[in-house]
């Protein structure tokens, strides 16, 4: 009881030291409205030290690489009314309830993206936009010519086992990633594909694995994602 | 007889607290435990559940069920080797699901191997033999 006691006591230290550590911000982007608004829960720039406690304690996704990922229309959009993109939120196991027949989400506990006004909506975007990620998303990884979207579908959601993290339909598919029905919408094919092939490129210690898919699995899969979501359109 | 009674009820009531404890996500086990136990959360819980029953939160739509790492019985026969080897290099090295994917990107070879003991760990199957 003692040594729980004093374990508990640890960890919150721990975690409240981790909670108030300055972020790292760019020189350049200190002042921003991007720094004032995003960088209390967002990485904006590369972490110096990735960790699995960085992933632990960090209170939402990195956008260090936010121009390589995102549509710039989809952002403008989202950010005046932000929807629920990881069901499990930022770390889906925090949400987690043990259960039956199954484990489950507690959707309530899911953070909440605060909304901001048009104005504001734009000029976070187009600083977002600014945000790349270094040379790791390399312009034309995707080839539209040869991506068949149907066979991409049966690798998603059958052969590949894509959709046992993701949905590729509201409600269809796993809850430890991202949602995946608005990707087309969302986001940038040439990142989908290079994130797809090698996640640990972003984040070494990032729970999707690496899945070792073939070129055309690639291919074909982020055809299906890029048709994911258009249909609003 | 009252005396006896009152201590064997302190005792379910111990082994219980402790059975819903099992297997502990951070407790007071060696640091490798501890830390294998960590590592499970954030990867391995998505899918075998956050009891290591094989009931994760990404299981409503599998076609194939994830292991449950709390069967004693169904986890005893299974080799470390082989453990080592579905975690490194997914399910399918070891013909099972491919559903299962390989770790060996995300976790060293150490922690590959510190999570095998933590299975045989978490099924008990070192005490059950």
């Amino acid at each position: 009881m003692k040594a729980s006691l004093i374990f508990a006591a640890s960890a919150g230290a721990v975690l409240v030291a981790l909670a108030f550590r300055p972020t790292a911000v760019d020189a350049q982007a200190a002042g921003s409205e991007l720094t004032r608004q995003c960088a209390s829960c967002h990485a904006l720039t590369k972490p110096a030290e990735a960790t699995v406690d960085r992933l632990w304690t960090r209170k939402g996704p990195d956008l260090w690489y936010a121009g390589d990922k995102f549509n710039k229309e989809w952002l403008v959009t989202w950010l005046q009314k932000p929807t629920v993109i990881r069901p499990g939120g930022v770390l889906w196991f925090k949400h987690a309830k043990p259960g039956e027949p199954r484990d489950t989400i507690d959707t309530a506990a899911v953070e909440k993206h605060p909304a901001v006004d048009a104005e504001a909506a734009t000029k976070l975007a187009d600083e977002l936009m600014q945000l790349k990620s270094g040379g790791l998303v390399k312009e034309g990884a995707f080839k539209p010519e040869s991506a068949n979207a149907a066979m991409g579908k049966l690798a998603f959601s059958k052969l590949r086992g894509c959709i046992a993290c993701h949905q590729s339909a509201a409600g269809t598919g796993g809850l430890s990633g991202p949602e995946l029905y608005d990707a087309g919408q969302r986001l940038r094919a040439d990142y989908v594909i290079t994130y797809m092939k090698d996640p640990q490129q972003f984040d070494p210690h990032v729970w999707m694995p690496t899945l070792t898919l073939s070129e055309p699995d690639l291919q074909r899969i982020t055809g299906y994602l890029m048709s994911l979501g258009k249909e609003k359109e | 007889m009252i005396r006896f009674g009152i201590a064997a009820l302190g005792l379910v009531a111990l082994t219980g607290a402790i059975a819903t404890h099992q297997p502990a996500t951070a407790g007071s086990e060696s640091p490798k435990i501890a830390a294998s136990a960590h590592l499970y959360d954030i990867y391995c819980a998505q899918c075998h559940g956050v009891q290591r029953n094989g009931k994760g939160v990404n299981t409503v739509g599998l076609s194939v069920q994830p292991r449950d790492h709390s069967d004693t019985a169904g986890m005893s026969s299974l080799p470390r080797d082989q453990m080592i080897k579905a975690i490194s290099e997914g399910g399918g090295s070891v013909n099972k699901s491919a559903l299962m994917p390989a770790w060996s990107a995300v976790l060293s070879k150490e922690q590959i191997e510190d999570m095998a003991d933590y299975l045989i760990y978490v099924c008990k199957c070192g005490t059950a033999q």
